[in-house]
């Protein structure tokens, strides 16, 4: 030890822990950009009320209101329990609730009845569900917080989780199609009045374990290799569990009919070991796995049928949306037109005709809101997302275990992928795949789950920038601690 | 891994790229063909949200839109019901739409180009200037005449047409195919019961939907003479030229002999043109469609408008009802030359020769009209939705020139001889010079024959007012008389009442 007594005797600089940095909390800021992201909503409600009503009601600013008291507390509860955590995460995750929550009644309204307008209560309609589910979602996002006070902790139970992952994803499966069939994809578990995706969480918990496993094993993914055209292999065995863990869910998925969510959790899989392990070859093998998977599965849907019928289906249908316009390809083909109509500024908030559309209120809900604010609004939503998934990537960078970076970095690209599938879908990019878009789609299951990996970026975040020292000598060393292997990772600070 | 991390953070942004640059090509590029696609039920949300304008003749609205508080705002009547179904057409919800209401769709909608400047208004009033008014040829009384005429014919026969022009302009006064069907249950707004209607005519054996006086062909029978006689009247021939008739004709290829409709019909060995046309002489017109050979009359036929394929009625020259083509048929042989037996009874309107009815009316027309046909139509004027503005008003033009104003004159003469001494008498007008032809047209063999009749009326200087062909299907005996007592019907109420021009 020389006389320069650094403490932390890390191979990171600062330069790749921008977080350190900064040690103001920017809290205020997040608070502010909350405020316009509320008033941006109260605006969309008004606009939407003065195309659909013909005025504006007096108490249009109730929804929004309500949100503003949900989030500002979210936004109370990272002030004393993530104090450094990113303060762009609340406000955009804010405002595309927001929007859906309005988009959301813009389609009660246009559902009911003149007389059943002045009726409709706050939390009537799906409307004022979704504002429910919101209350639930942010809550349950402000537990996590509070539970879960140092990001590590969960890595104790990632093989609980792993486990929880795969029985989450198969219940449906299992289910008799009565419980769990919704619209021809077994994704459901209905539970009285409630439907539930179990999906959306096992998303969460199978990343937790991809992230602890891949930790523990990254250094024998990534050495011990075969090299081919420059390219580094892995071993075959070093694989296995994590082979068996997708080739599961992926089996499962074929058999509950949603491909969207089979490629989700494929790239998920495959991003995040890319990450652990540095290597393209991972990459480049997860890519062929899929395009090969993908191409045999249209060559066995066209000449087998059975499982694989489905997927032959919605590739034949995004190579001609307009090929059976009113049956197969109906729902592409009117949320195309939709986007269309709307063109490049929209019909306004509330001027569009979004009951057009099957399914606006989830998978099409992109196309619904398109048609109103355009291409430019679109635009900015897409930038919104962006932000998130990039802010949630910036978290991982910044955090200085591995295990929070596979997990943040694993949780933000999982996120702008289910965007990509989901708009891709609907605009025609890519083959249509039932998803939810984050934070927009109608439905509790989506938002909680988005709600909980927006807590777990915050934690992460708030570790990545919680200046090392510590602020105020408040130094809170996790309860219990991390697993001991974590700490075996070369980029890791290890606090004294 | 920061470094796989920053990677991973430059393949996000590239799919977020192709989502933008996807969306550029929908919501830019495309928009314009999306936003206007058939299977955008926004566009009909919209074009009902706007009160359709009104179709109007002689100041009687025959297509209406009323506010109701369904989903699609306005709902399309006609008050007229079956009488102006074939004329108007239907603009139903789902369906194809038809007629009028089809043609000038976008400017009964607010949408054609020529409402531009309500449009704009509307941006800055934000109102809904209602789509602007469609004023038609047709005189109510006319029509009125037809449909009931039509429908309680003497005959009992339930198929038929009627169609009126007026000769010097083209402008159609009446028409009416029958059976007609009540339009409105087709624009209701609820589409499964619009559907389950549209159904029932479309299954319906007597086919009320299809259009008889513009779609249908039909042998025309003796009509078809006034053609052969102008070809005659051309070709050396004068009216009181003397042609070789008798009471029966076998052509030199065929055993199967022509003969008269009833034996005190042209007897003798010649006749005269007049006469031969005046009593519908078979013989004389089978022995002189022979003599003038098949190029002659099928160009003569031509000329008065058969074989045009491409004929529209509805604005000038601006699309409307499709009009079947007439045609003469084969009159060869095989081998191309000429094959008396088909010449002989294509010059009597047998044989492959086809005529719609208004084919009939424009042949009527151009004989009473000095020689010119002049193209129909049934669009007068469009007007604006503020109902001052007009925006289109029909100015008539010579379709076609089928004889000169001689031939024509000579026509003219023969015909009047009809219906004053001959076989159209039914259609007599006190104080005007009318003149017809009958047709008697085979069907099938086993089928009553055609009633035709095509005439015209003049005034007592000598103008023509009105041209007419009403034809009644299967009507066997005694049908082409009462189709000239309907036509003499039918030009009477148009004298009183001429419609729009």
């Amino acid at each position: 030890m020389t006389a320069a007594a650094t403490p932390v005797p890390s191979p990171a600089t600062a330069g790749e822990r921008p977080g350190a940095r900064l040690a103001r909390s920017r809290r205020n800021a997040e608070l502010s950009l909350l405020v316009l992201a509320m008033a941006l909503v109260a605006a969309y409600g008004a606009m939407v009320e003065a195309n659909v009503l013909d005025t504006v009601t007096p108490s249009f600013w109730v929804p929004a209101a309500a949100l503003s008291v949900v989030f500002l507390g979210m936004h109370l509860v990272i002030r004393f329990l993530a104090p450094f955590a990113d303060p762009a995460l609340l406000p955009a995750v804010a405002l595309l609730n927001g929007l859906g929550v309005g988009f959301l009644h813009r389609l009660d309204l246009a559902q009911a009845t003149p007389a059943e307008r002045a009726e409709l209560a706050t939390f009537a309609g799906i409307g004022g569900r979704q504002l429910a589910w919101t209350l639930v979602s942010v809550m349950l996002a402000a537990g996590l917080l509070a539970l879960m006070r140092d990001h590590r902790s969960v890595s104790r139970y990632a093989y609980t989780l792993g486990l929880a992952g795969i029985v989450l994803v198969m219940l449906p499966a299992v289910l008799p199609p009565s419980i769990s069939e919704i619209n021809g994809a077994k994704l459901w578990v209905r539970v009285g009045g409630f439907s539930i995706q179990p999906g959306e969480f096992a998303k969460l918990a199978l990343l937790v374990f991809f992230a602890y496993y891949l930790v523990r094993k990254r250094e024998v993914l990534s050495l011990a290799s075969h090299r081919v055209l420059g390219i580094d292999f892995p071993r075959g065995r070093d694989l296995g569990p994590v082979l068996v863990v997708w080739a599961i869910s992926l089996l499962v998925l074929v058999f509950e009919k949603d491909l969207g969510t089979s490629l989700l959790y494929f790239g998920m899989f495959v991003v995040t070991l890319y990450i652990a392990t540095e290597r393209v070859s991972w990459l480049l093998i997860g890519l062929v796995l899929f395009f090969g998977g993908a191409y045999l599965a249209y060559v066995l849907g066209e000449a087998v049928g059975g499982p694989f019928a489905n997927f032959y289906l919605r590739a034949e249908i995004w190579l001609d949306p307009f090929g059976d316009p009113y049956d197969k390809g109906y729902q592409l083909v009117q949320g195309l037109l939709a986007l269309g109509t709307g063109g490049m500024f929209g019909a306004g908030p509330g001027g569009g005709q979004p009951l057009l559309l099957p399914e606006v209120q989830n998978d099409f809900i992109f196309a619904g809101i398109g048609e109103e604010i355009g291409l430019f609004g679109l635009s900015a939503l897409l930038v919104i997302y962006l932000l998130i998934v990039e802010r949630g990537l910036r978290a991982a960078l910044a955090v200085r275990d591995s295990f929070g970076k596979l997990l943040a970095g694993g949780l933000a690209f999982t996120l702008g992928l289910q965007v990509f599938v989901i708009v891709g879908g609907i605009s025609g990019l890519i083959p249509l795949t039932g998803q939810t878009t984050p934070f927009l789609s109608a439905g509790g299951s989506s938002l909680m789950a988005n709600w909980l990996l927006i807590a777990v970026l915050l934690r992460v975040s708030d570790a990545g920038r919680r200046p090392v020292t510590g602020v105020g000598g408040k130094v809170t060393r996790p309860s219990g601690g991390p697993p001991e292997q974590l700490h075996g990772a070369p980029t890791e600070v290890i606090r004294p | 891994m920061n470094a796989p991390l920053r990677r991973v953070g430059v393949v996000v942004i590239v799919m977020f790229g192709l989502l933008f640059a996807n969306l550029n090509w929908i919501q830019a590029y495309k928009a314009d063909e999306y936003r206007t696609s058939d299977y955008n039920g926004r566009v009909q949300v919209a074009e009902y949200k706007r009160k359709r304008g009104n179709i109007e003749a002689g100041g009687t609205a025959l297509a209406v839109s009323k506010e109701t508080d369904g989903e699609l705002t306005f709902q399309r009547s006609y008050p007229g019901g079956a009488k102006y179904a074939h004329v108007l057409g239907y603009k139903p919800v789902n369906l194809a739409d038809t007629g009028i209401e089809k043609s000038e769709n976008d400017f009964l909608a607010g949408t054609s180009d020529q409402l531009i400047a309500d449009r704009i208004k509307d941006m800055f009033t934000g109102d809904q200037t209602a789509g602007g008014n469609v004023l038609l040829t047709l005189s109510p009384r006319a029509q009125d005449a037809a449909y009931d005429q039509l429908r309680n014919n003497n005959v009992g026969v339930k198929k038929g047409a009627a169609i009126a022009i007026d000769p010097r302009t083209g402008a159609v006064q009446a028409l009416v195919s029958m059976p007609s069907f009540d339009p409105n249950p087709l624009v209701g707004h609820n589409s499964s019961e619009a559907a389950a209607a549209y159904n029932e005519l479309e299954q319906n054996a007597a086919r009320p939907l299809r259009n008889r006086a513009l779609a249908e062909v039909l042998p025309p029978g003796s009509t078809f003479k006034i053609v052969v006689a102008a070809a005659a009247l051309e070709n050396g021939i004068g009216k009181n030229t003397n042609i070789p008739a008798g009471p029966s004709y076998t052509p030199p290829t065929s055993g199967q002999s022509i003969t008269n409709a009833v034996p005190s019909i042209c007897p003798q060995s010649q006749v005269t043109l007049m006469k031969a046309v005046t009593d519908s002489c078979n013989t004389g017109f089978a022995k002189l469609g022979v003599q003038l050979g098949p190029d002659v009359i099928k160009e003569k036929a031509r000329q008065f408008g058969f074989e045009q394929e491409d004929l529209t009625v509805g604005r000038l020259g601006e699309g409307g009802h499709g009009v079947a083509a007439s045609r003469t048929g084969s009159m060869e042989n095989p081998d191309g030359g000429a094959d008396p037996a088909a010449l002989a009874q294509s010059s009597i309107g047998q044989r492959d020769v086809r005529m719609t009815p208004l084919e009939g009316a424009m042949i009527a027309a151009s004989v009473a009209n000095n020689g010119s046909q002049m193209r129909p139509y049934l669009v007068r004027q469009l007007l604006a939705p503020d109902r001052t503005t007009v925006y289109d008003t029909a100015k008539p033009r010579e379709l076609r020139r089928p004889v000169s104003s001689q031939v024509a004159a000579d026509l003219r003469d023969m015909m009047v001889s009809v219906v004053e001494n001959g076989t159209g008498r039914n259609a007599r007008i006190n104080g005007y010079t009318v003149g017809g032809k009958t047709g008697t047209a085979q069907s099938a063999p086993d089928r009553p024959d055609h009633g035709w009749f095509i005439g015209f009326a003049l005034d007592s200087d000598g103008n023509p007012v009105s041209a007419v062909c009403v034809v009644l299907e299967e009507a066997g005996s005694g049908g082409s008389a009462e189709a000239a007592r309907i036509a003499g019907q039918i030009m009477r109420a148009a004298i009183a009442d001429p419609g729009g021009r």
